[in-house]
């Protein structure tokens, strides 16, 4: 069985996050940006299970569980406001929402 | 007990007037007129008519009662006749306050009386109040309903203005609080107790060196207060912003605050410091005087243009007092008394002006003497006291501290004395572009001479005015040299 | 007459006027023309009433009369200033020019301002000036004195703009009250000075002990009476500060009469011949006041030679005038300055109230320009006005003949003064002569100018006044010796001067020279006498007009202190301390924009802060760790 070296799994996690990163950014519809933060967090977690089975470790699963229970419970609430913000302001614009502006 | 009577008396007819205000209108006023009246008769006869011969002439403690006794603060307050006189005036002026906001005040009136008599009860106890903790105590209940009185019921701009006071005053008493707190600890490094008790603090030898930062840290609170050029620009904001009675009182009373501490704190806690100091303190005063009248001149705001004159008239206060001379002293003492009354006089008429045009620009105005010969009367009369005019209380005054400034700084004297002539120019300023020239009737209806109520007002302050003017010995002989032994040995000890 | 009796007489005097004002200023629209007057001339009545009692009273064995009321202020133990009065033979002579021509000028006043609207006020004014110039003349220290000379200041101000509507008339009353505000603050510094040097501020005291304390020529009785001058050209309308008196014409005739031509503006005068024993220690300063008053003399002079309006000519004549007395101080002919302070009062008293009555018939008239024939128009004025120029040109027998020569005569040989200012003091007369037969043919000669019909006014009283006048200025004259005899003790210091030494000549150019001066007006200006157009054309070559502008000194101040000072203050508006201080204000709010402006409200932007932050983070870290382990 072939292993595949740490290197590469941590440049395919670190693309994804990129990529997650990117388009948290650059999306403005929020739904995209939820989407997008769940490949951030998906790339977090393939760099735990990565670094686990090198280090033969069982912390990197834990973590992969840890991670995938926060992204389920992050898009709950997420699509809850996600619900709101529709109703609220027909839109899901994210840059809508500045009430906090200065 | 007879302060602190009076103090609480105020206070709690302070909130009788407040709640008045909210069962019955227009009840309020009368309330704070009759108490005010009452507690003025009652300490006449406390003070000044009693069978006890107190002698005044020096300190007499009054009451000293524990109050935070974990670090030695005090309440104690106590007596002279310095500021027995200024007690006096700010009766005088409450009562004068309360009349020109009678039919001013049309908003919250209940709360607008409550802010008056609470900041007059915080006056007092300033003048009043020797234990230093409670002096600043006293200090910071005047400003609060001050800062009130001018933000809620001011004129346009009134929120800067009070902000605007609001952190000039509280900025120069953080000085001030440093100070008190550091004598206290020189106190407690040379006798093992703290203390802030003022004559504890007599008795303190402090180095030079500290002695002169800490008179420099009360000096930069006072100044600001009296207010001194460069930090008096609160002042004209203040004034014009304020409601009529606020500028009575700020002009009136508030600013002799500064005067009152530069006198019984500056110059007699740290003498050799401020006599050290006293040659820049004579600067600023000559530049306060000079600078004040060429601006006043420069005005085109009725009370903008007396708030100047006002720093003016300060300069000649802290002139004379860091001439450390007997006449200039007296000189002084009188100027605060005189210029309390002027400046009461002439913002009260602004006061009036304003109720019947609606504006204190002075091009708006003119020509108003026809249609009110009387106000034209004492509006001339007024402003001839803001000019020094002989006759009336504030030519004793200058005159005073400037007979005395000169045995001292020469040059000095006589850069002030130009002043009488720009004072001369603004008077003139002030009263012939309101009450000659002609009548602006394309803008204005009509103008009525003063009602009963404002007549009142206006005698009562230019009978003063008068009285004082042909007969200053009635506050002067107070101050005769038995009580100013302490300037006298100051001279001597300083080798000026 | 009891001591008593008289001390209660002479505190007495200035109350009569003071209840007058009270009276008529708090009564004031409520009173009518027969009750205001009748209260205020009744007052001047009893006022000139127990002058002349008092008066009577002086003599060599009571020499002086005073009379304590209450101590004003202490300045030192030793040093109590009173309100008192103190009566000498020279104060004597102020009440009585004072109350007695007052009295005149209220009468005429009465009469001459019946019509106006505001009646009371000014009578109550005119009142009120009686009482701060009798306070003035009286006071026995020098801050008496010195209320009084503010005061008659306040009054002057007050009756110059007593026609307050006119924009002008404000303005002039402004001028007159701050030009001589200059003075009195010199004046005031010259008390400092006083008061530091000897300690004493009483008159009488400070006369007294001036040359214990001081040796002739030191400085400070130097700087003091180089101050008190300065109080003195101030008031009394001398060089540099003469330039408020032409403008204050614009009050009411009775007021120009009483106050810028009888009382108020020789107070200067006044005030130096009270303070002699100060400037007798101050020769420079003596000579000071002779050049002043020369200077004075020949410049408002020549400004008087082209006037067009008559109440000008007749205040730079005063202004001239004046200046005799202030030569006539300065050469230490101090009695014949008082004397002449006396004579001038009547005649110019005179002057100005015909010149008023002529006005009025004029309706209003006061463009010289535009008068012409009066003699035969207006006989009882036009002869009354003769008689007041005929005084003014010191003919020989008028009073001004006497009092002139007076002082002319005493100038050659005297020490401060000398050959030179005698000089100017002919050349004085020539000129008061020349512009006074300009005056008289403009007025008087020649034909009619005026279209209006004369409306002669028929008023007794106007009369009555006018002629008690003319009758004081034709025969004051005769005062002279009753003056010298009194007043000598009071000047006793001064050196007589030796008279003995002149050359005979001197005295019979001085009589001539007005002589020559009506012969050359009568030559030069013959087109005035007898003109027979309708319309005189004025000159305005650029001579003229600078002389008729008060000789450039207007403009001058204008451009030196005026304007400059409004300047600063205009560009000062702000307050620039002001500005300094809210510069702090601004510096916060400043930052506060810059910080405000990053909390935008915008998510993605914070998500994108973040990211690249915690780039920058880890790339520092790496930066580390490569360092350390380069270290290791």
């Amino acid at each position: 069985m072939s292993v595949i070296p740490l290197e590469h799994i941590l440049i395919l996690a670190s693309i994804l996050f990129v990529i997650g990163f990117v388009g948290v950014i650059v999306r403005k519809n929020t739904l995209y940006i939820l989407m997008s933060l769940e490949v951030m967090l998906n790339a977090v977690g393939v760099a735990f299970i990565g670094a686990g089975s090198v280090w033969q470790q069982a912390d990197g699963q834990v973590m992969f569980i840890l991670i995938l229970t926060l992204a389920a419970a992050e898009v709950a609430v997420g699509l809850a406001l996600l619900l709101q913000m529709q109703t609220r302001f027909k839109s899901l614009d994210i840059d809508l929402l500045s009430k906090l502006k200065g | 007990m007879t302060i602190t009577l009076v103090m609480c008396f105020i206070f709690v007819s302070a909130c009788i007037a407040w709640f008045a205000e909210g069962i019955k209108e227009n009840s309020g006023r009368y309330v704070a007129l009759l108490s005010m009246i009452a507690i003025s008769i009652y300490l006449v006869f406390a003070l000044l008519l009693s069978e006890s011969s107190v002698d005044y002439s020096q300190l007499q403690i009054l009451t000293r009662l524990p109050w935070i006794a974990h670090f030695n603060i005090e309440y104690a307050l106590a007596l002279d006749y310095l500021s027995i006189i200024l007690v006096f005036l700010t009766l005088l002026l409450a009562v004068i306050c309360i009349l020109v906001s009678w039919h001013e005040i049309k908003t919250k009136v209940g709360f607008y009386y409550f802010n008056l008599l609470a900041s007059i009860t915080g006056i007092i106890g300033v003048f009043t109040a020797i234990d230093m903790f409670l002096f600043f105590f006293f200090w910071e209940v005047m400003l609060l309903p001050m800062t009130a009185l001018i933000a809620i019921w001011g004129h346009e701009n009134r929120h800067f203005a009070a902000i605007k006071f609001f952190i000039f005053t509280q900025v120069s008493s953080l000085l001030m609080l440093v100070a008190i707190i550091v004598m206290s600890v020189l106190h407690f490094q040379q006798t093992g107790r703290v203390s802030f008790f003022y004559q504890d603090w007599l008795a303190l030898d402090v180095p030079f060196k500290t002695a002169y930062y800490l008179m420099l840290g009360f000096f930069i609170a006072f100044a600001v207060k009296l207010p001194s050029v460069p930090v008096h620009s609160w002042l004209p904001d203040a004034h014009t912003q304020a409601p009529t009675a606020g500028s009575v009182l700020l002009a009136g009373v508030l600013l002799k605050t500064g005067a009152y501490g530069l006198i019984r704190f500056v110059l007699q806690l740290f003498p050799d410091a401020s006599s050290n100091f006293a040659p820049y303190a004579a600067v600023l005063g000559v530049v306060s005087i000079l600078y004040g009248a060429k601006m006043a001149f420069a005005q085109q705001d009725f009370k903008r243009l007396v708030a100047y004159s006002s720093i003016s008239h300060m300069g000649f206060v802290m002139l004379a007092l860091f001439s450390f001379n007997t006449i200039a002293y007296q000189g002084a003492i009188l100027t605060l008394v005189a210029h309390g009354l002027s400046s009461a006089a002439l913002f009260s008429l602004a006061g009036m002006i304003y109720k019947r045009i609606h504006s204190r620009h002075l091009p708006d105005m003119g020509g108003f003497w026809q249609h009110a010969p009387r106000m034209g009367g004492f509006a001339l009369a007024f402003a001839a006291a803001a000019f020094g005019l002989p006759g009336l209380a504030n030519f004793v005054a200058e005159f005073l501290s400037l007979v005395g400034t000169y045995q001292v700084y020469p040059i000095h004297t006589m850069l002030a004395a130009l002043g009488l002539i720009g004072s001369a120019i603004y008077g003139m300023v002030l009263f012939q572009n309101s009450f000659q020239g002609s009548f602006p009737s394309t803008k204005i209806a009509s103008f009525k001479d003063l009602s009963i109520r404002e007549f009142f007002v206006c005698s009562l302050l230019l009978s003063l005015l008068i009285v004082i003017g042909f007969y200053p010995d009635l506050i002067l002989n107070l101050f005769n040299h038995s009580h100013i032994a302490w300037l006298t040995d100051d001279v001597a000890g300083a080798g000026l | 007459m009891d001591e008593s009796m008289t001390t209660l007489i002479l505190t007495l005097l200035p109350l009569y006027p003071l209840v007058s004002f009270l009276l008529l200023i708090s009564l004031a629209t409520r009173l009518s023309w027969t009750v205001a007057a009748s209260i205020s001339v009744g007052a001047m009545v009893l006022s000139a009433l127990s002058s002349m009692l008092v008066i009577n009273q002086l003599s060599v064995d009571t020499p002086i009369i005073t009379s304590q009321l209450w101590t004003w202020f202490t300045l030192s133990p030793s040093e109590e200033i009173n309100i008192s009065f103190y009566l000498d033979a020279l104060s004597a002579v102020m009440i009585g020019v004072v109350t007695g021509v007052g009295l005149l000028i209220h009468i005429f006043a009465a009469a001459y301002m019946k019509e106006d609207e505001n009646f009371t006020r000014f009578m109550a004014y005119m009142n009120l000036f009686i009482v701060a110039m009798l306070l003035l003349v009286l006071a026995d220290n020098l801050v008496l004195l010195y209320l009084g000379w503010e005061g008659v200041g306040l009054c002057s101000f007050l009756l110059i703009g007593f026609w307050y509507q006119e924009k002008a008339n404000v303005l002039a009353a402004r001028k007159a009250f701050i030009v001589t505000r200059v003075g009195d603050t010199a004046m005031a510094i010259g008390l400092f000075m006083l008061f530091k040097e000897t300690g004493l501020l009483t008159i009488a005291d400070i006369n007294q002990s001036a040359n214990i304390s001081w040796n002739v020529g030191d400085t400070q009785p130097y700087w003091i009476a180089l101050l008190l001058l300065g109080g003195a050209v101030g008031k009394s309308a001398q060089l540099p500060l003469q330039t408020w008196l032409p403008d204050a014409m614009a009050g009411p005739t009775p007021v120009s009469a009483l106050i810028h031509a009888a009382t108020m503006v020789t107070a200067g005068v006044y005030l130096i011949a009270r303070m002699h024993g100060v400037f007798l220690l101050a020769p420079e300063v003596m000579g000071y006041v002779a050049w002043v008053g020369a200077l004075t003399l020949l410049l408002a002079g020549g400004a008087a030679l082209v006037q067009t309006d008559i109440k000008r000519v007749l205040a730079y004549s005063t202004m001239s005038q004046i200046g005799y007395m202030m030569l006539s101080l300065g050469a230490g002919a101090f009695s014949a300055g008082v004397f002449h302070l006396m004579t001038h009062a009547f005649f110019k008293a005179l002057l100005f109230l015909t010149a008023g009555a002529i006005i009025l018939a004029l309706h209003h008239q006061q463009n010289l320009y535009k008068m012409g024939g009066l003699l035969k128009r207006l006989p009882f004025e036009a002869s009354l006005f003769t008689i007041g120029l005929v005084c003014l040109m010191a003919l020989p027998g008028s009073s001004g003949f006497f009092s002139k020569e007076a002082i002319i005569g005493q100038l050659w040989s005297s020490e401060t003064a000398g050959p030179t200012l005698w000089w100017c003091a002919i050349a004085g007369a020539l000129l008061t002569s020349i512009y006074s037969c300009r005056l008289f043919f403009l007025a008087f000669l020649g034909s009619s100018r005026f279209s209006v019909p004369l409306q002669s006014s028929s008023s007794k009283l106007l009369q009555l006044s006018l002629l008690v006048l003319a009758i004081l200025s034709v025969f004051g004259g005769l005062l002279a010796n009753l003056l010298d005899i009194n007043l000598a003790p009071v000047f006793a210091k001064a050196a007589i001067i030796d008279t003995s030494t002149q050359p005979d000549w001197l005295h019979t150019v001085a009589i001539a020279t007005p002589f020559i001066g009506i012969v050359y007006a009568w030559i030069y200006y013959a087109n005035y006498r007898v003109s027979n157009h309708k319309t005189l054309v004025e000159s305005h070559s650029v001579l003229t007009r600078f002389c008729q502008q008060g000789l450039g000194f207007d403009c001058l101040y204008h451009y030196l202190l005026v304007k400059p000072y409004c300047l600063l203050a205009k560009f000062n508006r702000r307050d620039i301390f002001d500005q300094l201080i809210m510069l702090n204000a601004w510096y916060v709010t400043l930052c506060h924009d810059i910080f405000v402006s990053s909390q935008h409200g915008k998510l993605r932007w914070y998500a994108a802060a973040i990211g690249l932050v915690t780039l920058l983070f880890l790339l520092i870290l790496n930066i580390d760790g490569f360092g350390s382990e380069a270290s290791l």
